[in-house]
């Protein structure tokens, strides 16, 4: 099963659509509470990050009975060192995001805990793609 | 079959039917039914004279039903002119309960926010729609359960014997009755019956009218302000230590604990959640407003708001825990998961050619609900009144069989049968 999603960049309103509904699919399909809960988690501070840091982003899910692969591609200024950005604590989110709850630099180090694998890439002034991949065996 | 937050509902034969596993005994479609359709089951009110001690289970909401010049004391005498022996308010229980939350507080790996599991129609919910969060509810019985139980100790201490007690629950709450029926958390219920209060409101009021209330009646139990206001919304939430939300409403319950589930650290310590607007004054057994039964409430707990319980509140370990509550997962397609996940996009395709506007004309809540009705083998895609008109001109069904599938859902006994010819 395949779908994907558009998220805009400063759309905190419509972040955690794609999880939602993800989220719905899986409870659909015999998979663990917990494990629902990685995938869930992940999918959504990723799109946290597009509305906090991006312009624009897009998300493909794609499903199967053994793993979902969710990949995230942005348009934006991109992470210059992705070591620092890994660290809990570090952020670049701006006051009025940090005000709104968001960006106390956990986002990316939750998603890879939250994911068996997972795999990030940045171009400094063009944007960033992620890769979560988690199998739903129990 | 709208109002059910759980999509519980079918229309067959002209039929509401409720799909069983999926109920969680919220009694919104009691209360909104236009035709009356839905009936609460109850037990028959000559049971209570199987026993010699007959004790009625108060909730404050019965009281707070009652015009304010009707007085508490007219209000219990009438139950005692009905037959009950004894009269016990459940709610002045609720010291013990918030002993049992103060012993869960503090420990350690418990999941947080902890969410009370007062509600029975909320803990059904939390089963059967959100599975990941059982963990997460307060193992303490409710107040009705532990007042039950600590009164009928204290009759048996005072020499009575267990089994010519009879312990009788008035409650305002669909998915009480529910609950004392098939219990979730408890091998058997405690209480030996339960009274649907709209039944009896009228009774006791027309007892009180005529002036034949049994006189000068009093309750049992140290009823306080906190007691008083625990049924209603922020009445647990308000008591709570950390940040506390309470939340009134199933749809508004529903939509948060969506949003709960994809955060890792709500950073909120306590929920209380209760299925009916304005909590358990806006029961689906209450025959008054429940904005009014709110006002009364209040003013009786300011009445006696300085006054103290009198003995030391004390939780019992070995009666007042729940035990673990299994999740019910409802939303599985399939057990096998290649099935499962076959069906699903069987389901999206489905979804692709249905009108998408729930008209609900099909006998089904929604054009998502159609689609799993038709993967699961309970419902055709001809019974969409857009795609059988299109099945029909394409020659697929005849006219008989649209018929036939027609009356399948709304029935066949409808009167504009014989009326268009």
């Amino acid at each position: 099963m395949e779908l994907s999603y558009d998220i805009g960049g400063g759309d905190f309103v419509n972040a955690g659509r794609a999880s939602s509904a993800v989220k719905g699919i899986l409870k659909q399909l015999n998979i663990s509470a917990v494990l629902i809960k990685r995938v869930v988690i992940a999918l959504y501070e990723a799109e946290v990050n597009v509305a906090a840091h991006a312009s624009a982003g897009k998300i493909s899910v794609s499903i199967t009975k053994d793993v979902i692969r969710i990949n995230i591609r942005d348009k934006g200024p991109g992470i210059a060192d992705i070591e620092l950005a890994m660290q809990e604590g570090y952020s670049t989110a701006s006051k009025e995001v940090r005000e709104m709850g968001f960006g106390a630099g956990m986002g990316l180090p939750n998603i890879r805990k939250n994911s068996d694998t997972f795999n990030i890439s940045s171009t400094p002034g063009e944007g960033t793609e992620l890769e979560i991949i988690n199998r739903l065996s129990n | 079959m709208k109002a059910c937050p759980t999509e519980a509902i079918r229309v067959r034969n002209g039929l509401a039917e409720i799909m069983e596993e999926r109920c969680v005994d919220c009694g919104e479609c009691y209360k909104s039914c236009p035709v009356s359709a839905i009936i609460v089951e109850q037990d028959d009110f000559n049971e209570i004279f199987n026993f010699k001690v007959r004790v009625a289970l108060v909730p404050s909401v019965l009281i707070g039903q009652f015009p304010s010049r009707i007085t508490t004391e007219q209000i219990f005498g009438s139950l005692i002119t009905l037959g009950f022996t004894h009269i016990f308010e459940i709610d002045s229980v609720v010291d013990i309960v918030q002993e049992g939350y103060n012993k869960m507080t503090g420990q350690k790996d418990e999941p947080t926010p902890r969410i009370s599991s007062f509600c029975p129609a909320i803990l059904r919910l939390i089963q059967v729609r959100f599975p990941s969060l059982v963990e997460n509810l307060i193992r303490v019985k409710p107040p009705s359960d532990i007042a039950a139980l600590s009164y009928k100790s204290a009759l048996i201490d005072k020499g009575l014997s267990e089994d010519e007690i009879g312990l009788f629950y008035i409650t305002p709450c669909a998915a009480k009755i529910a609950s004392v029926k098939s219990p979730v958390g408890e091998k058997t219920s405690t209480v030996h019956g339960v009274i649907n209060m709209e039944y009896l409101y009228n009774k006791m009021l027309h007892i009180i009218l005529n002036g034949e209330a049994s006189e000068e009646q009093h309750a049992a139990g140290d009823l306080t302000s906190m007691g008083i206001l625990w049924s209603l919304t922020r009445g647990e939430s308000r008591h709570q230590a950390g940040r506390s939300l309470a939340i009134d409403g199933i749809s508004n319950v529903t939509h948060f604990l969506e949003n709960l589930e994809d955060t890792e650290n709500s950073q909120i310590d306590f929920l209380e959640l209760r299925a009916c607007d304005e909590s358990c004054a806006g029961g689906a057994l209450i025959s008054g407003n429940r904005f009014l039964t709110v006002e009364r409430l209040n003013g009786r707990a300011r009445i006696i708001q300085n006054k103290k319980r009198q003995d030391k509140a004390v939780f019992q370990d070995k009666e007042y825990w729940l035990d673990p509550i299994p999740p019910r997962p409802m939303m599985v397609l399939d057990n096998d998961r290649e099935e499962a996940l076959r069906k699903l996009n069987k389901i999206e395709d489905l979804l692709k050619i249905l009108p998408g506007i729930d008209c609900a004309a099909c006998g089904s809540p929604t054009c998502r609900a159609l689609a799993g009705d038709i993967v699961r083998g309970d419902a055709g895609p001809e019974w969409c009144v857009f795609l059988q008109e299109l099945y029909l001109r394409n020659g697929k069904i005849s006219l008989d069989e649209a018929d036939r599938i027609n009356s399948g859902i709304w029935g066949s006994e409808r009167e504009y049968r014989s009326q268009i010819k």
